[in-house]
């Protein structure tokens, strides 16, 4: 049978962050607030994990409203007008409400509607994996400007009484705006998983478990020692795939932003890594917490903030975490 | 050819020296990591997977939790050895 021929699309040989937009719950809660459940103390804390405070948000402030906050810091400071988004990503584990989904919510408000818009899950790896994503998808041809959000609100799906990963975590939302670029500025992503580690860290209880009374409300859980090893030591060679992928090595790095999941496993990963001493570290776990998805794009503003020469110079990104799954590349900094 | 008893004790009171500063001669075998040595899970682990390397053996995550005393360290990898 036969047809007339298909256009099919084409994009842009190349794409480029234009820029990146962050929003932190608005309570710094420190260490003391938390240690009487767990029966520790603020010198436990920070020795382990490094944080000092935690970025919190109100009980009225949800995911999709850090989301939104953080969507437009990076509109505005990317110079495309809202109405020309056309792709909204956004990585989350923390939407109370399973659909809709946060993006189609915040292209609305952010004056992006009718972009495409769409959650997805992959964990601290999220922001990676969207990243990911909008590139292959403007070169693809299939949109020309993309939204890209990491948004948490982690503190509802804390117990204050678990030992393992409820005190490491934050809430805040980060936002790159992703274009066309003349030159490459978004190297090859290395990511995959392995959910044969899926017990290692996530949700301890179904919502279904709760619903039948069966369980508490489900929280996250992590088998601390495992996911350290995993994280540090599998993912520096993630980390070394990725700067080969890229066609540069670390002495060509401007800054290394991973996922802020414990200043012990960024200061081992850096280590492994053998990172020349100018390459700036990612540390903003030290107020913000651990905030899964939003994490590195609020540690990339952060150093953008405070170092502002950076711009323009390569960062190795790196996310990790349940499923557990990986995702890594280099980026020219906005 | 695998090290002796005496060389993996050596040679773990150097890993356990370079990750937390303790000195050599105090890492003995009846000493425990946690109660004596005051090592945290993130050391051990480091610890663990530098011993991997230096003595090569697999130290699996759910081994670790057994290995209470630098004794039961030393006997596991001589044991993973031969």
């Amino acid at each position: 049978m036969t047809h007339p021929t298909l256009s099919q699309s084409t994009g842009p040989a190349y794409t480029r962050l234009y820029s990146v937009g962050a929003a932190r719950g608005d309570n710094a809660v420190p260490n003391d607030d938390l240690v009487g459940p767990i029966d520790s103390s603020d010198e436990w804390i920070q020795q382990r994990t490094g944080i000092i405070t935690r970025a919190r948000a109100g009980a009225d402030v949800l995911a999709v409203d850090l989301a939104t906050d953080a969507a437009r810091e990076a509109i505005a400071r990317s110079g495309v007008p809202a109405d020309e988004i056309d792709l909204v990503i956004v990585a989350t584990i923390s939407n109370v409400q399973q659909t809709p989904s946060i993006a189609a919510v915040v292209a609305d408000r952010v004056g992006a509607n009718p972009a495409a818009a769409y959650d997805m899950n992959a964990a601290c790896a999220g922001y990676a994996y969207a990243v990911a994503q909008a590139d292959a998808l403007i070169r693809a041809g299939a949109a020309t400007y993309a939204l890209v959000i990491g948004a948490e609100k982690l503190s509802d799906v804390v117990d204050p009484t678990d030992r393992t990963i409820s005190f490491l975590l934050g809430d805040g939302a980060g936002a790159v705006v992703v274009g066309p670029s003349d030159e490459p500025a978004i190297a090859p992503t290395v990511w995959g998983s392995d959910g044969s580690k899926a017990g290692a860290v996530g949700m301890n209880h179904t919502l279904v478990e709760f619903r039948d009374g069966a369980s508490e409300w489900p929280t996250l859980r992590q088998e601390g020692q495992t996911v350290f090893r995993w994280a540090v030591w599998d993912m520096a060679k993630v980390a070394k795939e990725a700067l080969d992928a890229a066609g540069v090595t670390s002495d060509d790095l401007a800054a290394f932003i991973p996922h802020q999941a414990n200043m012990r496993i960024i200061d081992e990963f850096a280590k492994q890594l053998k990172l020349p001493d100018t390459v700036v570290i990612g540390r903003d776990i030290a107020t913000t917490g651990n905030t899964s998805a939003a994490s590195i794009p609020l540690a990339m503003h952060r150093l953008l903030e405070e170092h502002p020469e950076l711009s323009g110079g390569l960062a190795l990104q790196i996310g990790f975490g349940a499923g557990l799954v990986f995702g890594a590349q280099v980026v020219v900094l906005p | 050819m695998a090290a002796t008893r005496e060389e993996v004790l050596g040679g773990l009171a150097e890993l356990i020296n370079d990750e937390t500063g303790i000195a050599t001669d105090t890492v003995e075998l009846d000493k425990s990591f946690t109660d004596d040595l005051d090592i945290d899970s993130i050391s051990m682990m480091t610890i663990v997977v530098n011993a991997e390397e230096k003595f090569d053996v697999k130290i699996p995550d759910e081994e670790v939790k057994n290995l209470k005393t630098v004794g039961d360290a030393v006997d596991f990898i001589v044991n993973a050895q031969a």
